[in-house]
């Protein structure tokens, strides 16, 4: 029997089979993300140059996306948006989390969670479009208001802006700020909520000392899940903004087809995912000091 | 039943939920041509309307194409990736993991921008090909969290006495393992499916000339006149995408009653 070579040994670990078994899909990520991704990052230090990128390594694009009054403003624009919609979108759905975790018995709880991700399931765009019907001029809410008596004239301050771009949001996010809590709080052990009552405190205090630290994971992941993508959202602003009130997708977008001016857009996109990593850390820094904090 | 204020509030936030929904079918049988209220008279014509349009079938034709492409090609990627990871310890794991999820965390307009620069730039004619392409990215995700929960669940000791019984690592798999992954890889090609189908950012893009259901829809919001249809249509919608998970919660049900796992309820 020959010798087992290098390789030969190498082929049989436990290593090498898991590389094996994960090198197609590790392959096509590599090749259709990271890739694309290097290139953007390649882009957005080059130079724009007619309907071509001169490769002349440059900061400009960086500079023009900071200290250009547009582009920071819109950047401010898309970061107050989500973080509107992340705030106002977990804080609605802790309740409902908590409420399904603790109060209904456990054999319907998977009924109430079919029931709160039923509408996530149907067309985004449809959703989205809704809304508009809903907040619009002569939407669902005004002519409502109107027919009632309360209002004479439909009140603008719903419809075709940022409020109701939060609303929207709000609303397209729910499902996922409500999971991730919802499984949280379901592992949180009941008879810690027993002692602490037995031991003398409230239940709004056995609330705050116990369950709510306990379910800051998942209340963390919620956030993350509604924050990241928000801040990229490009189909409400063009349907419920009529493109009026850009936020940064509709920006990038603009810059890499018909504004091409592909390195700027590159680094306003490297941009934004570098703001939202930014406030991704610090939030989970912030945290993990009130856990800290508490224990 | 107890009606504590939770109860109360839950249920006003499922109306908050559902509001939209409602609405579809109300203003896919309004006899009118304007999408606000008052309801004029009931009518079926729009679905007729929507009914008659050869666009919304090529739409619909190259959906089913992507959609189901990118269902069969995602859960193949989500059960090499999650069954590498759950199986085995390799270097590198976290990493590579973390580059395969990334796209849930990645605004999908970079996704979709960036993947169109470089095939713009090695000159890759857009078709629905790029589209499966892209949609196969943010499915994939997806697809290994399901997957990997099912291979989780897996008892170590089937597979081990398997291969004590003589059989190879190929036969164990195909007789042991697939058949007890099985409902989860029922409900990862059905939720690849339906994120696919529903998906506008990356097929809007990467399509080129092609449109998918979702760019039809979007396309058609346009023109005013066309609304009308497009509720009737999302009305049909509606009602699929509910019968769809219906399917998928039955399977995912079965699965765990089938490896004796607990009931936590939800796909995440």
């Amino acid at each position: 029997m020959a010798k087992p070579t290098q390789t030969g040994r190498f082929r049989d670990t436990e290593a090498a089979s898991g590389l094996a078994l994960i090198s197609p899909t590790a392959l096509y990520a590599t090749l259709l993300l990271a890739a694309p991704l290097a290139t953007i990052i390649i882009y957005s230090f080059m130079t724009d140059g007619n309907l071509s990128i001169i490769w002349d390594f440059t900061f400009s694009n960086y500079i023009e996306t900071w200290t250009s009054k547009i582009y920071r403003s819109i950047m401010f624009r898309s970061l107050s948006v989500s973080v509107a919609v992340t705030v106002l979108t977990v804080l609605l759905a802790y309740p409902v989390a908590y409420f399904v975790s603790f109060q209904v018995a456990p054999d319907k709880k998977s009924l109430w969670l079919f029931l709160i991700t039923i509408p996530f399931w149907t067309s985004y765009l449809i959703r989205v479009f809704l809304w508009k019907v809903i907040l619009g001029y002569n939407g669902v809410i005004n002519s409502g208001l109107i027919s009632a008596g309360v209002i004479d004239e439909p009140l603008t301050a719903i419809s075709y802006n940022v409020q109701a771009f939060v609303v929207t949001l709000a609303h397209a996010y729910a499902p996922f700020a409500i999971l991730p809590i919802f499984v949280a709080l379901e592992k949180i052990d009941r008879s810690l909520l027993e002692a602490g009552q037995d031991l003398g405190e409230s239940k709004f205090r056995t609330f705050l000392r116990v369950t709510l630290p306990l379910s800051i994971p998942g209340v963390a992941a919620a956030v993350l899940i509604v924050f990241i993508p928000t801040i990229g959202d490009y189909v409400t602003p063009n349907l419920i903004g009529g493109g009026k009130i850009p936020m940064i997708a509709n920006v990038i977008e603009k810059l890499m087809l018909k504004g091409d001016n592909k390195p700027l857009g590159s680094a306003i996109a490297v941009s934004a995912m570098i703001i939202v990593t930014l406030v991704s850390l610090l939030f989970l820094f912030l945290i993990r000091k009130y856990l800290r904090a508490v224990k | 039943m107890k009606f504590s204020g939770l109860r109360i509030y839950t249920i006003g936030y499922l109306i908050f939920l559902y509001a939209p929904i409602l609405l579809l079918p109300l203003f896919a049988f309004n006899d009118s041509k304007v999408i606000a209220f008052p309801l004029s008279g009931f009518t079926t014509s729009w679905f007729s309307q929507m009914w008659a349009d050869d666009n919304l079938w090529k739409a619909l034709k190259n959906s089913m194409i992507v959609s189901s492409s990118v269902a069969v090609l995602s859960t193949v990627f989500g059960v090499f990736a999650a069954r590498a990871t759950t199986r085995f310890s390799f270097p590198g794991k976290g990493g590579i993991l973390g580059l395969i999820m990334l796209p849930l965390v990645l605004p999908e307009m970079i996704v979709a921008m960036s993947l169109l620069i470089v095939l713009l730039a090695i000159g890759f004619p857009l078709s629905i090909f790029t589209i499966i392409l892209g949609h196969v990215l943010i499915c994939t995700p997806f697809a290994v969290a399901i997957l990997s929960s099912a291979f989780q669940s897996l008892d170590k000791s089937l597979e081990e006495a398997a291969y004590d019984l003589g059989e190879t690592p190929f036969s164990t798999f195909r007789l042991i393992i697939f058949p007890l992954v099985m409902p989860g890889i029922i409900s990862s090609l059905l939720i690849s499916f339906t994120i696919s189908l529903d998906e506008f950012i990356i097929a809007f893009f990467l399509g080129g000339n092609e449109t998918t259901l979702s760019v039809y829809i979007f396309g058609q919001f346009r023109f005013p006149a066309k609304v009308p249809a497009i509720m009737a249509l999302g009305t049909i919608l509606v009602c699929l995408s509910i019968l769809l998970l219906t399917i998928a919660e039955y399977f995912r049900r079965r699965g765990l009653a089938k490896s004796g796992g607990k009931d936590t309820g939800g796909f995440l």
